[in-house]
């Protein structure tokens, strides 16, 4: 790694840049709609029955065209159309005051709202805990064992007990969802810190040693900024998983507001359209939030002088 | 820790300012040579415990270096060189024996940063310019921002790496890599340099060149150096004493004066009768300490 | 030296004081009412323990086999100190069960309803995670291949897959419910496309995992794709394909658990657990809880197994 020449290699060559940058735009727009095709043909043939059936009820003789264009245009259909969603997401988002229990914003905000609580509380807990499990031996040995098992168990499974618990106290609303995504995403981030600030290398740590530099030295000057990187992976996981479980969080309660709510009150009375655009608002809620972070993951490894990648 | 920093910058900045060109001043030193050694070494062991029973690392090591010398160790892997190194250092624990360092135990002298160390690898900490990687122990030792500027300046200038300061550390090649590390562990002044194989990872034309750069430092800064190598020409041609060890036990099995070589030395000594005469005796001590063993 | 004798006097000690309590607590005298100085014991219990576990941990034996045993006592033990504290603190301040339940009284349950647990397992292991699970994970994998096959597939599915790999995938549970009714077969469903991006991701990146020398080898051999395919690239991906199993045996779980919320016929773990706590009978959702941790670990722990004895010549698994 260490044996190139004296001479100074130029930063990536301009050309190797723009391959990358142009890479995979291209297949991916293909294979998106490749998907979009797919979901049409999906939306004429799971319908097919249905819309032929309602028409048949009614006594209504139409032509093949016409029971395929009726496909796409049904109330309840088994799928709805990519475009029955998107104009069901722009009627519930653009059309419809924010104020509004219509609004699909409200509810996403709703849900967001304690995702980002919860996250929070998660990010909090869980790098307070890195560090101690860092510094106190007897932590590590007896506390680090359990937090990498317990990754292993479905944790999502007790969120119903922690809403239902929290309410018979008299808590309810944002609260007890933040802590069900805070107790979800503080694993990840626990266990990615943890391999961080352990990372840097018995010489680094041999260095800082020479200088007989202080706990808290080595700890802001080496262990931290080594741990940067781990800890952004572990992030990204967890505000994925925290808006997971601020979903899973909304369900049991039967459910008033939020994303969550909006999907299931869409399976309670059928409404397909609903369900998908609350699907796709989740989604893009989703990507949203874990875009974020990994901005500021950009914006912060390029003020440390990271190799772009 | 503001006193501190503050003490270690006075006798820094009057011993820095000492050393650019050999100042007549600086002469009177090797004067003092009733002075204690700079390493003294008595009677030293360090045993491991491993699963299949004990490694005897270093066996019975006796040593002294003397102020501004240039000592290197040399011999095969598992002789317990690098371990030697370490324990001057205090980053390993001897089991028996003596150690001073500048007269005080190798911890104490570690706490009164009498040394700096300079690894296989440069270990460069990579979210940090050059410059902020040489700054960084004066960082540590609470010195005040404009002071460490200049500071880091005037050694990545001594390295021959001006110019560099803001480049982060993969935009450099190995060479000047290492080359930094070494100006970073200038920065704060250390009477005593402790390198350990710092170009093993090197090719043989940077090492070369790195080698003849870093004579001239030694010349020009009179510090004291103690340097690990596996390579017996580096040896050779960098030091006025080399010290050969062997393994299981480890130990030292020959000393050898190479001073009368010079101070200033050009790489075409090597082929030189005096030069190719130390390396002869170099092997031969190699040689011996390994006739037991494959 | 000092500090591992005294752990190893410590630990038998505060084994016996942890015996005590528990007899003392389920004595009808303390149940629900322990006085102040029953806490101070507990208290004092509790520091003796950290005591006794701070010297095991800094114990370290010579001999390899007592050193695993000690590495592994300690968390065995902070763990069956954790569930202590839970029993102690439950029953001494008579919590009511309806917000936590003691583990004693979970134990007991879960021992009561062997037969419905049984059922649940059945429902929600054995027909949805395990069918949807093989499903999802060999389509991944089988997606991979091709889009290995096709560099445009792959460079059109990569970047998707990990978009999709980030989404609360678990939303699609009340569609599916709707597609394949409320038996099992819809859990399954939501399982499948949980578990298919990992698989699809981790494999399309282990095929890649391979290096150019070895690469460059099979090439000299003038060996075709397959031949590489199969004695190069897919052994150099199978950590990546066992990262994607140890994954997806636990998303799997979660998914059909979590999709029984939606809807499902009278039996299922998730089913079990939103009508338990819609009862309030907490004991019975921590038993199913309980279930679905054992599944879940053993399940984690069966695909690590096998992938230790199929990958044994990782660096990770060297000593």
């Amino acid at each position: 790694m260490t044996t190139e020449a004296l001479s100074l290699p130029a930063r990536p060559s301009p050309r190797k840049a723009a391959r990358r940058k142009e890479g995979n735009a291209g297949p991916v727009f293909v294979v998106v709609l490749a998907i979009v095709a797919l979901w049409y043909t999906g939306t004429i043939l799971m319908n097919w029955q249905g819309t032929a059936d309602a028409f048949a009820r009614a006594g209504e003789a139409r032509s093949t065209s016409e029971i395929l264009l009726a496909t796409m245009e049904q109330e309840r259909p088994m799928l709805p159309a990519p475009h029955q969603v998107f104009a069901e997401l722009k009627k519930t988002t653009i059309d419809t005051p924010v104020t509004s229990r219509r609004s699909l914003l409200y509810h996403a905000w709703v849900t967001l709202s304690s995702t980002l609580l919860g996250f929070g509380l998660g990010v909090l807990l869980g790098s307070v805990l890195a560090v101690s499990i860092v510094h106190v031996k007897t932590l590590e040995r007896s506390l680090m064992p359990w937090i990498i098992s317990s990754q292993t168990i479905p944790i999502l499974a007790i969120a119903p007990i922690i809403i239902v618990v929290l309410g018979s106290i008299g808590i309810t609303g944002l609260f007890p969802k933040a802590i069900i995504s805070a107790y979800l995403c503080f694993f990840p981030i626990t266990i990615s810190m943890v391999k961080g600030l352990t990372s840097p290398d018995p010489m680094q740590r041999d260095l800082m040693r020479t200088y007989s530099a202080s706990l808290a030295q080595t700890f802001w000057k080496l262990r931290l900024p080594a741990s940067l990187p781990y800890l952004f992976t572990g992030l990204k996981i967890a505000v994925a998983i925290s808006l997971v479980g601020a979903i899973v969080g909304e369900l049991p309660t039967g459910a008033q507001a939020g994303l969550g709510a909006r999907l299931l009150a869409g399976s309670y009375y059928g409404q397909t359209i609903q369900i998908w655009a609350a699907l796709f608002g989740a989604a893009l809620l989703a990507s949203l939030l874990v875009a974020l972070v990994g901005l500021a993951e950009r914006f912060l490894s390029r003020s440390m002088g990271a190799r772009p990648a | 820790m503001k006193p501190k920093g503050e003490t270690v910058l006075k006798r820094v900045t009057e011993d820095f300012m000492g050393d650019s060109g050999a100042q007549p001043g600086l002469s009177a030193e090797p004067g003092l040579a009733s002075r204690a050694p700079v390493v003294d070494i008595q009677g030293l062991s360090l045993t491991y415990e491993a699963a299949d029973g004990p490694v005897y690392a270093l066996s019975n090591v006796d040593l002294q270096i003397e102020e501004g010398e240039f000592v290197s160790f040399i011999g095969p892997s598992g002789c317990g060189k690098t371990t030697l190194l370490r324990v001057i250092a205090d980053l390993e624990q001897p089991n028996g024996g003596h150690i001073h360092v500048n007269g005080v135990s190798p911890s104490e002298a570690r706490v009164r940063r009498d040394y700096g160390f300079i690894f296989q690898a440069p270990a460069l900490y990579p979210w940090r310019t050059i410059q902020k990687n040489v700054e960084l122990p004066l960082e540590i030792f609470g010195i005040p921002k404009a002071e460490r500027n200049e500071r880091s300046r005037r050694q990545l200038e001594l390295v021959n790496l001006k110019g560099f300061e803001k480049k982060f550390p993969w935009q450099l090649s190995g060479g000047m890599q290492q080359r930094a590390s070494i100006a970073r562990a200038l920065s704060f002044d250390p009477k005593l340099l402790l390198m350990d194989e710092p170009f093993g990872a090197l090719d043989e034309i940077v090492r070369d060149h790195l080698n003849e750069q870093l004579l001239k430092l030694w010349d020009k800064t009179r510090k004291t150096v103690l340097f690990v190598t596996h390579s017996i020409p580096e040896a050779v041609f960098l030091s006025s004493k080399i010290v050969v060890m062997s393994p299981r036990p480890g130990r030292i099995i020959d000393v050898i004066d190479a001073s009368h070589l010079g101070r200033e030395r050009k790489l075409e000594i090597r082929e030189t009768p005096e030069f190719l005469k130390i390396a002869h005796r170099v092997r031969e001590g190699l040689r011996a300490g390994h006739s037991y063993d494959d | 030296m000092n500090a591992s004798s005294r752990a190893i006097v410590l630990t038998p000690l505060v084994f016996l004081g942890c015996l005590y309590a528990l007899n003392l607590v389920h004595s009808p005298a303390v149940t629900g009412q322990a006085g102040l100085g029953f806490w101070c014991f507990i208290a004092f219990l509790w520091l003796a323990s950290i005591v006794a576990l701070s010297g095991l941990s800094h114990l370290s034996p010579k001999s390899a086999t007592l050193r695993r045993l000690v590495g592994l006592s300690v968390p065995v033990l902070f763990g069956a100190f954790l569930f202590f504290l839970w029993e102690v603190i439950v029953v001494g301040a008579g919590v009511p069960s309806v917000l936590m339940p003691a583990p004693s009284a979970i134990g007991s349950r879960f021992a009561a309803s062997l037969p419905v647990l049984r059922d649940d397992f059945v429902q929600t292991f054995v027909k949805s995670v395990l069918s949807g699970y093989v499903i999802g994970c060999l389509s991944g994998f089988v997606v991979a291949i091709i889009a290995d096959r096709v560099p445009f597939l792959r460079r059109g599915l990569l970047p998707l897959g990990n978009f999709v790999a980030a989404l609360p995938v678990i939303g699609i549970a009340p569609i599916m419910v709707m597609w394949f009714g409320f038996d099992w077969p819809s859990k399954a469903a939501v399982v499948v496309v949980m578990t298919f991006f990992p698989m699809l991701v981790n494999t399309v990146t282990g095929l890649s995992a391979a290096g150019r020398l070895e690469r460059d080898l099979m090439h000299s051999y003038a060996a075709g794709y397959w031949t590489t395919l199969v004695k190069l690239r897919l052994p150099a991906a199978l950590p990546f394909i066992f990262n994607a199993l140890k994954i997806n045996s636990t998303l799997a779980l979660i998914g059909a658990i979590v999709a029984e919320f939606f809807g499902t016929p009278i039996v299922g773990m998730g089913f079990r657990i939103s009508i338990e706590v819609a009862r309030m009978s907490l004991d019975m959702v921590w038993a199913e809880i309980a279930l679905a941790a054992i599944a879940g670990s053993i399940f984690y722990g069966f695909v690590a197994l096998v992938e230790r004895g199929a990958t044994f010549w990782h660096p990770s698994y060297r000593t």
